[in-house]
């Protein structure tokens, strides 16, 4: 059961209830998905789905492939075929033929009807949202900046575009029985969570998935039941991206997901409010951390060029916004130079012209440069120009105006970059067979040789060039000397190098204290030290403090006041006047809504100068006393009152005989030496 | 005592030269820098000497923040930075950063290049001054120091129009700057949260009217320029730039497409253009639907509308028959307008529409008040005979809207300003009657103060605040609780910890004061039969009490302690020892009257009377308070020894 795989990581602690608790429902490191107990609000983090169990399905094929549709059926080895209808055989793999289905969250973790507010912080992690708000009776608030979601939308329009428009009537099921499974080859074999999952969304759930979410400016402070604060931060990796602060008057969670330093399109990443966390959740790192960004970008138009002069064509499966504006914008740049001006560039998706009219749009959220553009007034994407003088066409897909158009040699940026389905499908088809044509990988997210398995043999060449510009090891390693968190909390993935690279000692986070890692389907205990929370004092109760200084810059004051708590917020009012003492002992019965109010008595501290204190007495007109020494302190003898007191260091002992008057004038007189608390 | 300051250098009791000084919780801050259109003299900016005569206003104001683009917002600004001397950080959104210091650039050229001013800023003063704006994000809170920060909120009034909240610790300020309430053909409404602030300065331009709807004036502006063309005439309407231009743009291009009209809509070129371009780029500030349906059709390109450039005008519109025009400046006191209006004027068949209000001086307010014979350079008469229509499309929030903007954002008070003082005054009982809320008006160089109480935020230890919440366990949690604690003020750091928690901290000992009295009684009996009855008096009494007789004979009434002893040769006489400390004063004083009362222990006592349960309730409270672990010395030998023999008999 799901409890027997949850590792409680509570650290010698009792679990106490206002403990602060992640769950972490992913496994993927750059596609988070997490839910924050912090005070008393629950809040998700960011809503990742992972899409790479597609890469076990067959590519969904555009125009009718009689490759693909003729594949020979899977069986065992002893010759049983009893699932060759859920299985193929391809290329020496066995794919699954149906419907391509992604790996969902965890959603048996936690009840998720019980979250409060998701945070999303860039677009890539929104993809499992429809999921989350649709289907667990989840009834909060989603919170993202205005880029995120309409770029978001873009990303989940297209892939159900992608999907529907190719309908497959199989889902296949039978092959995700444990048993079975057990059975496959690589890598079905070893697919995890199959259980969770599920096939794309439909346009309708995304649409009511994203009419939960309210729009958020970076440094807009977000009021959660009046108990805790989030504010959206510039974390520079996409259009509108952001980090979160999770706040409450004394304990501050950073959570870091898919940051950038470097100069790209968006606005640059802001790491001095991240300061004085108590933990940093660090997600989002690069997938590519030995590629340098720079050279992938120049090795990108060298091989392009390269290709072209030959005359073949270019394949690029990517994303519909992201990394592409930079490729554009780097393309613009070369092409006159490297002499390829009239070489069609063909942008083909269902969103392309939304994708390119909504990155003109952002000026706010863009990098210095780009703002400066905006404010001549020119689009700050030079991908403008190049629609403008015919070099860049955009189509919703290679039906229609595209066939017509289409001239070759070209370059083609189209999706899924998982090659299952989406446009490129038909280009590897159409391409792959000569040598003259390349595909280029410059999306990290999948892993080219998985993705390019169905279609093997290639003739094709294929060229790698993750462009991952999210934060290194390096770069963290300096982000966190810093921003000196307390605390930081990170995927298990980040804690030892990468299994591929075992000795790079310099591929892990280093920082101290280590890291509290997690992994999908944990809960762990976050180390607050709480120790304090902010109370209004109201200014008519402020009034009637008496402070008194103690020590050189430090005043005290006793508070006696009334305490309200409302909505999470704490109010102290002075507290009524005490009721007047009616006849003797008897009082007013004390009314249910009136609180307790009698003045307390507070606690002292001070010495007695027996010397002084004699005097003292003798001034308010006592007379024969008589001092004694002991091994403590003295004895203050009134013989004429009957009465003792005893004095040492920490205390005062007053012993009479049963006259309230005089015990109360002593007592007065005692107090003068001592001060209250 | 703390308080609110404001005081307007400009738009006090009046349009114009938008300025306005605010003081909260020490932090100044300079509403908008306007110039006033009326003027042409010292008059036309703010008197910023009653900052300081001497001195740079860096020094007096922490920031300036400007609402929107308009000239009687912002067009004392490069004046006031460069020229006056001001380096502090000026606040306004991106859209408003991008296209003033193109009116103001506009703004200087007229001035110096037409008017032939001497004296005024340059253009390196506008790029200068703008160097200083830092931009704001709607929504974002901006951290201007430590304890000031600000907050922009849509207005609708132009691109990029905001409302600002100023705020300091508890202490806020709402500015509105010009805001329109109703979504038109371009922008959306304005819009804030119930933010509550100690004050709402809002402007006031139509306090009086409640404006009929949006829609009747569009059909009627849509209405004449159709027949005019219709009957073959040209239609001018003059314009600013940036704004209605646009609203208006999108009007005629709509109801064209709907009615198929083929007649050509021009633009005149340069400024407007540019301006188009500008709500191009900026669509997220616009309204819902057209940002909704911007990658389909941006409604900022105009497929109907073209634009024609200065010189060849003539050219283009003299080819067409009957075109409709836009041209600017929309007072057609220079520049195009005026120009094509020359050409125009002498033909019954046309029309001028002028959209917006006009300055005294100016041949569109000439044309306005019924002149129609005008003279101009070169003592030429011109004779208008085309038709002159004004429509009104300003974007400002009408009576309601105003009253629904106070509504929305809860202030304590209202302040207002840009308007007149008689429809002010009107207003301001409007909104004391009907929202009972104070309202201010004051003129330029008044000032208005308003006191405030802020509360003070400090951090309370947990220990202290959970120890209190856990005493509210009784069943009713929403009652209020009595606390007690100690606050710890060092430097701004404002602690309230349990006094114990402060004697701790302060490496200081806890004097303990105890009082123990001696009540003497008539009883024969042995100590502990007497300590026996006093336990089962006190028992059958202090029901709600913990009353204990313990092994070594003393009985506790929680942690008071009373023993009883023989102390003298009188063996009819017994002594009760009561002793507590001085944080159970009350119930250890109240036991000894009681039993004082009680001294022949042979007559049950009174039934207790309610003060009883009163008592209890507080002794919990003080039991829980002081929390210290009870260590009551034992009395007995050492107390008594010392007490005088005679004494105890005596008694």
């Amino acid at each position: 059961s799901l409890g027997n795989r949850v590792r409680l990581h509570l650290k010698g602690k009792k679990k106490k209830e206002r403990m602060d608790l992640l769950y972490c429902l992913s496994g993927h490191p750059t596609l988070p998905c997490n839910v924050l107990k912090f005070k008393s609000t629950t809040i998700m983090l960011d809503c990742g789905l992972d899409m790479t169990s597609t890469l076990n399905f067959l590519p969904l094929p555009l125009v009718q492939s009689p490759r693909l549709s003729n594949l020979p059926g899977w069986s065992l080895k002893d010759g049983n075929a009893f699932l060759d209808k859920e299985l193929k055989e391809c290329s020496g793999h066995v794919f699954v033929d149906s419907v391509p289905e992604f790996c969902l969250p965890e959603t048996e973790l936690i009840d998720l009807s019980t979250v409060d507010v998701i945070l999303i912080s860039n677009y890539h992690c929104m993809m499992a949202l429809p999921y989350i708000t649709e289907h667990t009776g989840f009834t909060g608030t989603v919170y993202a900046t205005e880029p995120t979601v309409q770029i978001g939308r873009l990303l989940m329009e297209e892939l159900v575009n992608f999907i529907e428009r190719v309908p497959k009537a199989q889902s296949a099921s039978l092959w995700k029985n444990k048993d079975i499974q057990r059975l496959l080859p690589s890598p079905l074999k070893d697919a995890v969570e199959v259980s969770t999952w599920r096939r794309c969304y439909t346009m309708q759930e995304v649409n009511s998935a994203l009419s939960k979410i309210q729009l958020v400016g970076y440094s807009q402070k977000i009021e959660l039941f009046g108990a805790v604060q989030v504010t959206p931060l510039s974390s520079g990796y996409a259009l509108g991206s952001s980090n979160w602060i999770i706040q409450s008057h004394y304990e501050k969670v950073s959570y870091v997901s898919g940051s950038s330093l470097l100069t790209t399109h968006p606005q640059p990443m802001d790491q001095a409010s991240l300061k004085n966390s108590d933990v940093l959740v660090l997600t989002g790192l690069t997938q590519i951390p030995t590629a340098n960004p720079d050279g992938m970008v120049g090795e990108f138009c060298s091989n392009l060029a390269l290709t072209v002069r030959n005359g073949g064509n270019v394949l690029v499966p990517c994303y519909p916004s992201g990394v592409i504006y930079d490729l554009l914008e780097c393309l613009y740049q070369y092409i006159d130079s490297a002499g390829l001006s009239s070489v069609p560039l063909y942008f083909i998706s269902p969103v392309a012209n939304s994708s390119l009219e909504f990155s003109q749009i952002f000026a706010e959220w863009l990098c210095h440069n780009k703002q400066s553009k905006v404010y001549l007034p020119e689009p700050p994407f030079p991908h403008a120009e190049l629609i403008q003088t015919n070099k860049l066409k955009h189509y919703p897909s290679i039906h229609g105006d595209f066939s017509n158009d289409f001239r070759q040699p070209c370059v083609v940026f189209t999706g899924h970059p998982s090659l299952r389905f989406g446009d490129v499908v038909h280009f590897m088809e159409l391409w792959g067979k000569s040598s003259l044509n390349t595909v280029i990988f410059t999306e990290p997210d999948f892993s080219y040789l998985e993705a390019l398995a169905p279609y093997q043999p290639l003739a094709m060449k294929c060229i790698y060039c993750p462009i991952d510009t999210r934060l290194n090891f390096i770069q963290v390693s300096k982000l966190l000397k810093e921003v000196q968190p307390l605390h930081v909390v990170c995927p298990e993935q980040y804690t030892q190098p990468p299994p591929a690279q075992s000795h790079r000692m310099d591929l892990m986070i280093d920082c101290q204290p280590p890291a509290m890692s997690y992994r999908r389907a944990e809960v762990l205990a976050l180390p607050f030290k709480r120790r304090y929370e902010k109370i209004e004092i109201m200014p008519e109760l402020a009034d009637s403090l008496v402070p008194m200084e103690i020590k050189p810059g430090i005043s005290l004051a006793t508070v006696s006041a009334v305490l309200h708590t409302k909505d999470n917020k704490h109010l102290l009012q002075p507290p009524p006047r005490p009721a007047q003492p009616t006849s003797g002992k008897k009082r007013k019965r004390v009314s249910d809504d009136v609180p307790d109010c009698k003045v307390l008595k507070p606690l002292l501290s001070g010495s007695i100068p027996v010397e002084q204190f004699v005097q003292t007495l003798e001034k308010h007109g006592f007379s024969d006393i008589k001092v004694e020494d002991t091994a403590k302190g003295h004895i203050v003898l009134l013989q004429e009152a009957e009465t003792l007191i005893q004095i040492e260091e920490d205390s005062t002992h007053i012993i009479c005989d049963n006259d309230e008057m005089l015990r109360v004038r002593l007592r007065d007189l005692v107090l003068k030496f001592l001060q209250k608390f | 005592m703390p308080e609110i300051r404001v005081t307007p250098l400009g738009a006090g009791q009046d349009v114009g030269r938008s300025c306005i000084l605010v003081s909260i919780a020490g932090k100044n801050v300079m509403l908008d820098c306007g110039m006033h259109m009326g003027f042409n003299d010292d008059r036309r900016f703010p008197d910023f000497s009653y900052i300081t005569q001497n001195g740079r206003l860096t020094d007096f104001l922490d920031c300036v923040i400007i609402s929107h683009f308009h000239l009687d917002h912002c067009g004392a600004l490069p004046y006031f930075s460069e020229m006056v001397g001001y380096d502090g950080p000026i606040y306004m959104t991106h859209p408003t950063q991008a296209i003033c210091p193109i009116l103001l650039e506009d703004y200087r050229k007229i001035a110096v290049d037409k008017k032939g001013e001497a004296n005024f800023f340059t253009s390196q003063m506008i790029k200068d001054c703008m160097k200083k704006v830092v931009a704001v994000h709607l929504h974002q809170t901006v951290q201007v120091d430590d304890e000031l920060e600000i907050k922009a909120y849509y207005a609708g009034h132009v691109l990029g129009a905001a409302m600002f909240q100023i705020k300091v610790g508890s202490e806020s300020v709402v500015y509105t700057g010009d805001y329109n309430m109703t979504p038109d053909r371009h922008l959306g409404a304005a819009w804030i949260d119930k933010c509550r602030p100690n004050l709402l300065i809002t402007e006031s331009t139509y306090a009086t009217t409640i404006r009929d709807s949006k829609r009747c004036r569009e059909r009627d502006f849509l209405k004449k320029v159709h027949e005019t063309v219709e009957r073959g005439g040209k239609v001018l309407i003059p314009v600013f730039a940036l704004g209605r231009a646009q609203e208006l743009c999108i009007l005629l291009e709509t109801f064209w497409e709907r009615m198929n009209l083929k007649v050509p809509i021009y633009f005149s070129t340069g400024l407007t253009e540019k301006a188009n371009h500008y709500y191009k780029l900026f669509i997220p500030w616009t309204n819902q639907k057209i940002r909704k349906t911007f990658v389909q059709r941006n409604m900022f390109e105009f497929k109907h509308i073209k634009a024609f450039d200065r010189w060849g005008w003539g050219a283009s519109a003299a080819l067409t028959p009957h075109p409709v025009v836009f041209a600017t400046p929309g007072m057609l006191h220079a520049g195009q307008s005026l120009q094509i209006f020359r050409k125009w004027a002498g033909n019954e068949k046309n029309m001028v529409i002028m959209p917006g209000y006009c300055v005294q001086g100016t041949v569109g307010h000439k044309i306005l008040s019924g002149q129609r014979k005008l003279e101009m350079e070169g003592r030429q008469v011109l004779e208008v005979k085309m038709q002159v229509e004004y429509m009104s499309f300003s974007a400002h929030a009408d009576a309601k809207g105003i009253m629904q903007l106070v509504g929305q954002a809860e202030p304590e008070s209202v302040l207002l300003v840009h308007g007149e003082a008689k429809k002010m005054e009107f207003l301001k009982q409007k909104i004391e009657q009907e929202l009972r809320v104070s309202c201010y008006m004051p003129a330029n160089g008044e000032t208005v103060t308003l006191p405030t109480s802020p509360s003070i935020p400090v951090g309370i230890s947990l220990g202290l605040l959970k120890r209190e919440m856990a005493q509210g366990l009784l069943p009713d949690a929403k009652k209020p609780r009595l606390l007690h604690g100690t606050l710890i003020m060092k430097d701004s750091n404002f602690r309230l910890v349990s006094s114990e928690q402060a004697l701790k901290e302060l490496g200081l000992a806890e004097h303990q004061l105890r009082f123990t009295c001696r009540v003497h009684l008539h009883d024969t009996r042995k100590e502990q039969e007497t300590a026996l009855r006093v336990y089962s008096h006190l028992k059958s009494i202090l029901k709600d009490h913990c009353v204990q007789h313990l092994p070594d004979g003393s009985v506790t009434v929680e942690s008071i302690l009373i023993q009883a002893a023989a102390p003298s040769e009188d063996p009819g006489t017994k002594v009760l020892l009561v002793s507590w400390t001085y944080q159970d004063e009350e119930l250890g004083s109240f036991l000894t009257s009681l039993l004082k009362k009680g001294r022949q222990l042979t007559q049950p006592p009174p039934l207790p009377s309610p003060s009883w349960t009163d008592l209890g309730l507080h002794f919990r409270t003080v039991g829980a308070v002081g929390e210290q672990t009870l260590q009551v010395p034992s009395l007995g030998t050492e107390a008594l020894c010392h007490v005088p023999a005679q004494a105890a008999v005596s008694s």
